[in-house]
């Protein structure tokens, strides 16, 4: 029997499996970031232990880094301390920080796979949960604990049980105005926040083959809101290409050595996988989040569900409990819900791609003037090449403000939060009750749809654009 | 880490799916640099009515004074989904949780808590739902988990029997450091290297 590309990966990285124990499992990549990195490095000192391969991690500031301007006086006291602390950490362990004022400085699943760190059949990790993103790649990526990220610094390895594979289908062109953000939104919405729990998420078919590599990331990214343990999507020549010439991508001899390795990375036609979804892509409609959970999801030209409707009585609770939360009734119109707040960025869509798409919309519009909606890039090379292009300009001409690169509104760590009851189409990933601030109203949606609700006022339908 | 063997303690239930880790523990609680009092911020948004923690919500199942020493909680589905952050397990862990029964959990959050002598049993629906209504009938409902032989029994007599990878079992009845138990193999990591500089010397 064939062998699914998780196994494949799974067997190339082994190195040590016994019956009654966890695999240990060779870490090729390592990404580290400020907030659950600093117990990690301080277990390491503790047990005068050090960092295996520095050379195989590598660390940035993203979650708490001030986006006004590169300035830390932005920061609060405890935010500057845990930048500081990864920076002095990094230097005593010989491992490469971007610091937040460095200019490739970024959102860490940004910058993996810009830097060409992020290659095809790694094992890639971070202390984040996002780290499915890498996925897109053909690598198996996904977040740890503190303890774990340790356990890597200390060994290369990690211990890890074998998920069970799921393969999910989409076939067919995309429709107006539907993004890979309603792609992954809708899958989220059929199968539920838990319903890959245990398993890794292998999509395939033709509408993913179309997409771009960016467009690859938002789906992997926003594995994990489906339970997910990793996303992953077979590699192919928009891979190859992608990762070519990147600064840490293999050069010379290496690349046609790797690139040959690369070309094996993929499930076998008889591999057998222990769930199979089959979606068409005409059945997506642009999404957007009603609720407190990302499978709380309807497309944008319905209305909140009915609580009756709900026939699972623990499903029934928690969209009353939602509900409550976000301040809306039953059966109100997407469309007719008023917004005061837009976010675009973040690793899910703070890529290039997601700021040309927002400010195709955005050119020649003006934000309404009961909205606040601002624009983080990605990463420092996202924002210099979106500047380059002249899209800040067109954002900051919409009355978008134009930021600095960080995680910011996504879980807002750093200054940019909301405040209780406000209500933000976010293009980010999760719309947990406080995720965005105590109080907050999250709506998730892609970038599109990011920019006709900030132009609107309420949440609308992007097809009504376009 | 402490070993986990046996344990008996007071249920506290939050009858809620898809407990995520934003809400096990806020963000601005994970700016900190160690690993210690993350216990007072447990559940914040439902514990307090004000950011700085002065004014407690009477409401909320963890301030009443009965449940001072809840040591097993009870939840719904998908417990601890969302963020990988491991100071959702210290916070539990530091306000004095030992065991989580729920139907699911999420899967990083059940690494975490396996690395912080946390035991999560997983249990039918159908038995949590009659868990739930052990723990509503009175505020002194006590359950016992024992790991060797995988069972949770109830203060009133009902038994449950649960399944654990074995290696998960080991590390929790042990109390195993991680790191220890993988330096036995640094002699095949070394091998391990030694092919992949030849093999795949682009990594």
């Amino acid at each position: 029997m064939g062998k699914t590309l998780y196994e494949r990966i799974w067997d190339d990285h082994a190195v040590h499996q016994a019956e009654g124990q966890a695999t240990l499992l060779y870490v090729d990549r390592q990404l580290v970031h400020e907030v659950t990195s600093p117990q990690a490095f301080e277990g390491l000192r503790l047990k005068k232990r050090k960092v295996r391969h520095p050379e195989r991690t590598f660390a940035t500031m993203d979650h708490n880094v001030p986006t006004h301007a590169k300035d830390l006086s932005f920061a609060d006291s405890i935010s500057r301390l845990q930048m500081e602390t990864l920076e002095k950490n990094c230097k005593e362990f010989g491992v490469s920080c971007l610091h937040f004022t460095h200019p490739d400085q970024g959102v860490v699943h940004i910058i993996g796979p810009e830097l060409g760190i992020t290659q095809p059949g790694m094992i890639i990790v971070c202390g984040d949960s996002h780290t499915a993103t890498h996925g897109a790649f053909g690598a198996l990526a996904f977040g740890i604990g503190t303890s774990e990220v340790e356990h890597v610094m200390a060994t290369q390895t990690l211990q890890q049980n074998k998920s069970k594979t799921m393969l999910i289908n989409i076939d067919g062109p995309l429709g107006k105005g539907v993004t890979p953000k309603d792609i992954i939104l809708y899958i989220i919405g059929k199968i539920g926040t838990d319903g890959a729990t245990g398993f890794v998420i292998e999509y395939a078919g033709e509408t993913i083959r179309a997409l771009s590599m960016e467009a690859r990331m938002t789906i992997c990214n926003m594995s994990i809101e489906a339970g997910g343990r990793a996303g992953m999507i077979a590699c192919d020549e928009k891979t190859f290409e992608y990762v070519k010439g990147r600064d840490h991508a293999p050069k010379g001899e290496d690349w046609e050595k790797a690139l040959s390795y690369w070309k094996t990375l993929k499930s076998d036609s008889d591999a057998k996988f222990n769930k199979v979804i089959n979606l068409k892509a005409e059945d997506i409609k642009p999404q957007i989040t009603w609720g407190t959970s990302p499978e709380q999801v309807v497309a944008v030209d319905e209305a909140v569900p009915n609580l009756d409707d709900f026939s699972d009585p623990i499903k029934k609770e928690a969209a009353k409990k939602a509900l409550d939360y976000v301040g809306l009734k039953s059966d109100t119109p997407m469309a007719e819900i008023l917004i005061d707040t837009v976010f675009i960025g973040s690793c899910t869509n703070g890529r290039i791609e997601d700021l040309r798409a927002a400010a195709k919309i955005a050119e020649g519009k003006k934000v309404s003037n009961k909205v606040q909606a601002i624009v983080v890039p990605g990463s420092g090379r996202v924002k210099r090449q979106a500047e380059k292009e002249g899209l800040d300009k067109i954002f900051k001409a919409a009355g978008f403000e134009w930021r600095e690169p960080g995680c910011s509104m996504c879980l807002a760590m750093n200054e940019d939060k909301l405040n209780p009851g406000q209500r933000c189409v976010s293009t980010t990933n999760r719309n947990f009750e406080g995720r965005q601030g105590k109080g907050s109203r999250t709506h998730l949606a892609s970038p599109e749809m990011a920019v006709v609700a900030a132009v609107e006022g309420r949440i609308a339908d992007i097809r009504e654009y376009i | 880490m402490e070993p986990l063997v046996k344990h008996t303690g007071l249920v506290a239930s939050i009858d809620r799916a898809n407990i995520d880790t934003d809400a096990i523990i806020p963000k601005q609680f994970l700016k900190k640099v160690d690993r210690v009092g993350f216990g007072k911020h447990l559940f914040h948004d439902w514990r307090y009515l004000d950011d700085e923690e002065t004014q407690i919500n009477p409401d909320f199942i963890l301030n009443k004074k009965e449940y001072d020493d809840a040591s097993v909680l009870l939840a719904r589905d998908n417990f601890g989904c969302g963020s990988s952050r491991e100071h959702a397990p210290w916070a539990l862990e530091d306000f004095g949780f030992k065991v989580i029964i729920a139907p699911s959990f999420a899967d990083i959050f059940y690494n975490n808590c396996i690395r912080n002598g946390i035991l999560l049993v997983r249990l039918k629906d159908s038995e949590v739902d009659e868990l739930f209504h052990f723990a509503s009938k009175t505020n002194d409902a006590k359950i016992t988990a024992d790991l060797p032989n995988q069972s949770i029994a109830t203060s009133d007599g009902k038994a449950y029997q649960f399944e654990i990878n074995d290696f998960a079992k080991e590390c929790l009845i042990k109390g195993l450091d991680s790191i220890g138990w993988t330096e036995q193999f640094i002699g095949k990591i070394e091998t391990f290297e030694k092919t992949l500089a030849q093999e795949k010397p682009w990594i």
